[in-house]
């Protein structure tokens, strides 16, 4: 009886086996639909639900009070405290020093307030303390976010900058850790809805900041990028460059002047760069092949939105075949139409330091619940590689002759081994202000390297005014 | 306070609508009836549970009162429903039955939070629906017409495309009603059920060769005119539903095949085409480059979908509004916002269940017409389902069909309810084949006993 039954079972399987097909196509249709709809919510949500454009993201502040921002060592920049009748207070204890990297959340956001809302919206507290606060009517803690920002180092940044506006930008390079970022004018975090109509009135600045979203002329920073590409046209015949400089040059009508007119004399393309000698780069820019040129720009992060989770500005470099030899030079010597932001200046050097490959630069190193335990971190990941190896040796050499024998000598001699580059950039033609301009590394066994980016605007030369900055940051870094 | 149980009920629905969805599955273990029979029990008493703690929490969020007469209104209709099969129909597939309800209320539901209106209007479909799809059973027991009817089909339903392809009302790119004095049609809707109709009353006796060419052209035909109205989700769902239908009757995959190589390569020409194709598909490969363009739909749905998580927002606590026609395409993106992404996931296993049945209805039916019919119907259902859901969520360009049951939507919801009146149909129909041929066995049996002792 039973086999008879299995028998007809078969037949009718047999009869049935276009269905079965059809219903196993479906089957692994709906498989997909299912697993998509899981892979999604596991790794792809995040990008959304983060995304300032996602207004869900406000609701969740009704049943969760915002949570801290605190940097690497522990210091509260950022908290919300709630009085007694459920007012709160978004306040900032270390002030004006964190005003721009920190931001603020009142009147639209800005700072790390906007990039990580969803973070400080969420809490992650212990399930039962939360169902204990809904009993009670209480909001539940929000997560804290801690930052890759170094209390100490951020200050001393600070102070260096002094009264002089401008931007301080400091970073791991192995890494890709910012450790300080310091904005010039800056403002009271803590009194923004009070203060909003004077910080934005006319052509205030205040709110801007200048660290990510400056446009600055580079001036002989440029030089990095010129000698670069001198290099990758004359792989060998580099070596044998010479020029004499008589102090200033003068071509179609259009004279480049070294820095106080200064006659370099006799000097190879190294000596040029550690000398930042106006002259001789102006000459060897006419000889540059300008679409080359172009091209190695735009793969150096000009003119496209710089690898950072934080408000930034696009970096501008062209140089076309219209344009004419005056431009050439000009923009040679990082004159011209070229801008730059210190951030971007400072992920070069980042890559010259780490042989070429640059890191994903990054502020937030892991969110944490209110009780401290780790709800996500930040992984250090390779943004690519933006020079090869030998150039970034020779960039190298070239950047610590700066040191030792050129325009940064304030930074020789000391316990850790410093490279980079100054320079000192014309606002306009018409005004002589001038903005100094530092960005380099420095090393020391035991310590991870560290690189900055100094501009101090409307000051004078970057060996005075950006480098002693440079050198305080690194003098405190190094002895600790 | 409403917060807590705005809360807490998240998790209930949740785990009451994994439990249901459980048993849609776990019930095939049991043999026996009875035992059957006391798990479609249970998912009933799940499927009020889950609709009074919904209609309990938008009351107390809104505090509008209209809602209790509402909720009333629509547990009669859903009592009617189930009271109404057990009356009339004893051998009706309950699974089926309790599915259609269910998908029925979660409806309901969703669209009651995001618009009353909307939901009230849906709410008078689904009763005439309901009348409607009751009819149908005692029609096809005592009808054995339709079979006959393939070129009142192929009139009726290419007459009704080609009326919209001329004079129909565009939306979002693609031409898709009619309207009569206020009331919009999708005649799309309906001619889809004839032209599976059409398909298995061509093939069912013959699938030679010829047969085969003479369907095809007719549906290209179908297929050419969607096309025309730029209605390229109804298009694709008619070809994939012949292709489907001509495998099951001939059982040749070389038909699949190249059903499937043509239908790559009319993607690749659609997208050449169509605009508004190329806008569809830009949006999926990186909706966010484009949010403030073609990607603004799909990028707030998966906000909607993301930001609400494995657990939802809560019923009234999101922002499904935010989402363009989020009760009709992007239904699935306001369940999965404000119910949860596992409600979601339960949401789909219940589709599959719906079209798991309808398969083995198709399997348990002998007659080859009924047969093509339901595997017709049920492809139907699915793809729908995939296209719908798979567009919310990113898995593929958005076509701009409808949630069955579920979305907002007088045709698509009067065509779902009448393809599940069929199925119900063809249920009790097999399940009488059934009983009828037992009967048969055992008199037969008795009869061979006899005959032996005579001997």
């Amino acid at each position: 009886m039973s086999r008879e039954k299995e028998k007809a079972k078969e037949k009718s399987r047999g009869k049935n086996k276009e269905f079965l097909v059809i219903m196993y196509l479906f089957f692994f249709l709906f498989l997909a639909l299912i697993a998509y709809f899981v892979y999604f919510q596991v790794y792809k949500s995040e990008a959304f639900i983060n995304s300032p454009y996602n207004s869900l993201q406000d609701l969740f502040s009704e049943h969760v009070i915002r949570g801290d921002i605190i940097s690497s060592d522990g210091q509260v920049l950022a908290t919300t405290s709630v009085s007694e009748d459920g007012t709160q207070v978004r306040s900032y204890p270390c002030g004006r020093e964190f005003a721009h990297a920190v931001g603020y959340a009142v009147n639209g956001k800005a700072g790390l307030e906007n990039q990580e809302n969803f973070s400080l919206l969420r809490s992650h507290e212990f399930i039962l303390k939360r169902i204990g606060d809904e009993f009670a009517g209480k909001k539940s803690q929000g997560d804290t976010v801690v930052t890759t920002l170094d209390a100490e180092l951020q200050k001393t940044a600070y102070d260096a900058l002094g009264g002089y506006d401008g931007a301080v930008i400091v970073m791991e390079p192995g890494s890709g850790k910012i450790l300080a970022m310091v904005s010039k004018p800056d403002f009271d975090p803590n009194t923004v809805k009070q203060d909003w109509d004077q910080l934005t009135s006319g052509d205030s600045t205040v709110l801007y900041n200048r660290a990510t979203q400056g446009k600055y002329a580079p001036g002989s920073v440029f030089k990095m990028f010129t000698v670069l590409e001198y290099y990758r046209e004359h792989p060998r015949k580099y070596r044998t460059y010479s020029y004499d400089c008589s102090g200033e040059i003068t071509v179609d009508g259009q004279t480049i002047h070294c820095a106080g007119n200064r006659r370099h004399g006799q000097e190879d393309l190294k000596a040029s760069f550690a000398n930042s000698c106006n002259s001789s780069f102006a000459k060897l820019s006419l000889s540059l092949d300008r679409s080359r040129f172009q091209k190695t720009c735009d793969g150096l992060l000009f003119n496209k939105k710089l690898p950072i989770a934080f408000e930034s500005s696009v970096s501008s470099f062209s140089l076309s075949k219209s344009d004419s030899k005056a431009m050439a030079m000009e923009t040679g010597i990082g004159q011209g139409k070229t801008t730059v932001s210190p951030l971007h200046m400072l992920l070069m050097v980042s890559a010259v330091d780490n042989n070429g490959v640059l890191m994903t630069p990054y502020l937030v190193d892991h969110v944490e619940n209110a009780a401290g335990s780790r709800v996500s971190s930040t992984k250090t990941r390779e943004y690519g590689t933006l020079l090869s190896e030998k150039e970034a040796n020779l960039l190298k050499v070239y950047m610590r002759s700066v040191v030792t024998e050129g325009t940064g000598s304030a930074l020789n001699g000391q316990s850790y081994k410093a490279y980079g580059k100054t320079g000192t950039a014309q606002v306009s033609d018409s005004t002589d202000q001038t903005n100094a301009w530092f960005t380099g590394f420095a090393s020391k066994k035991g310590y991870e390297d560290l690189a900055v980016a100094v501009i101090v605007e409307d000051s004078g030369a970057g060996s005075t005014y950006a480098v002693p900055i440079a050198k305080k940051i690194f003098d405190v870094y190094f002895n600790r | 306070m409403v917060h807590l149980i705005v809360e807490l009920s998240k998790y209930l629905m949740i785990l009451l609508f994994l439990i249901y969805t459980y048993e849609c599955f776990h019930v095939f273990r049991y043999q026996k009836e009875e035992e059957r029979r006391h798990i479609y029990h249970v998912q009933r008493v799940l499927l009020f549970v889950i609709h009074f703690d919904a209609f309990l929490i938008l009351y107390l969020s809104t505090g509008n009162r209209q809602m209790i007469g509402f909720y009333l209104m629509q547990l009669i209709l859903l009592l009617a429903i189930i009271l109404s099969y057990h009356l009339f129909y004893k051998h009706a597939s309950e699974l089926v039955l309790n599915n259609m309800c269910m998908l029925l209320s979660i409806g309901f539901i969703i669209l009651t939070r995001i618009s009353f209106d909307q939901a009230f209007r849906q709410f008078m479909f689904v009763c005439i629906g309901f009348f409607v799809a009751l009819l149908i059973p005692v029609i096809l027991q005592n009808m054995s017409l339709f079979r006959k009817l393939t070129w009142v089909y192929v009139v009726l339903g290419v007459g009704a495309l080609a009326a919209v392809a001329v004079v129909g009302k565009a939306s979002y790119g693609a031409k898709l009603s009619l309207s009569f004095g206020g009331i919009s049609i999708q005649p799309s809707e309906f001619v889809k059920i004839l032209f599976v109709l059409f398909i298995a009353s061509m093939l069912y006796r013959r699938n030679d060769f010829r047969q085969v060419v003479l369907t095809s052209v007719i549906s290209a035909v179908f297929v050419l005119i969607l096309v025309a109205s730029r209605d390229l989700g109804g298009a694709l769902l008619y070809f994939f539903t012949y292709l489907v239908m001509i495998y099951a009757a001939t059982r040749r995959f070389v038909y699949f095949g190249a059903g499937l190589a043509a239908m790559s390569l009319a993607s690749v020409a659609g997208y050449h085409l169509f605009s508004h194709v190329r806008t569809r598909v830009q949006a999926w490969s990186d909706p966010l480059s484009v949010i403030d363009k073609g990607g603004y739909q799909v990028c707030q749905s998966l906000f909607a979908i993301g930001t609400g998580g494995w657990f939802g927002l809560g019923l009234g606590q999101g922002l499904p509004q935010k989402i363009p026609v989020v009760t009709k395409d992007f239904v699935f993106a306001a369940i999965s916002e404000e119910l949860g992404g596992i409600f979601a996931l339960c949401l789909i296993l219940v589709c599959v269940s719906c079209f798991f049945m309808i398969i083995n209805v198709a399997m348990k039916l002998r007659d080859p017409f009924y047969r093509l019919t339901a595997v017709g119907l049920g492809t139907l259902y699915a793809l729908q389902v995939f296209l719908t859901i798979g567009g919310v969520i990113k898995l593929i360009p958005s076509t701009g069909v409808t949630l069955p049951l579920v979305s907002y939507g007088g045709s698509s919801l009067l065509s779902t309810m009448i393809v599940f009146g069929i199925i119900q149909g063809l249920y009790i129909m097999q399940f009488d084949d059934r009983l009828k041929k037992k009967e048969m066995n055992q008199k037969g049996g008795r009869g061979r006993v006899k005959r032996e002792r005579k001997s």
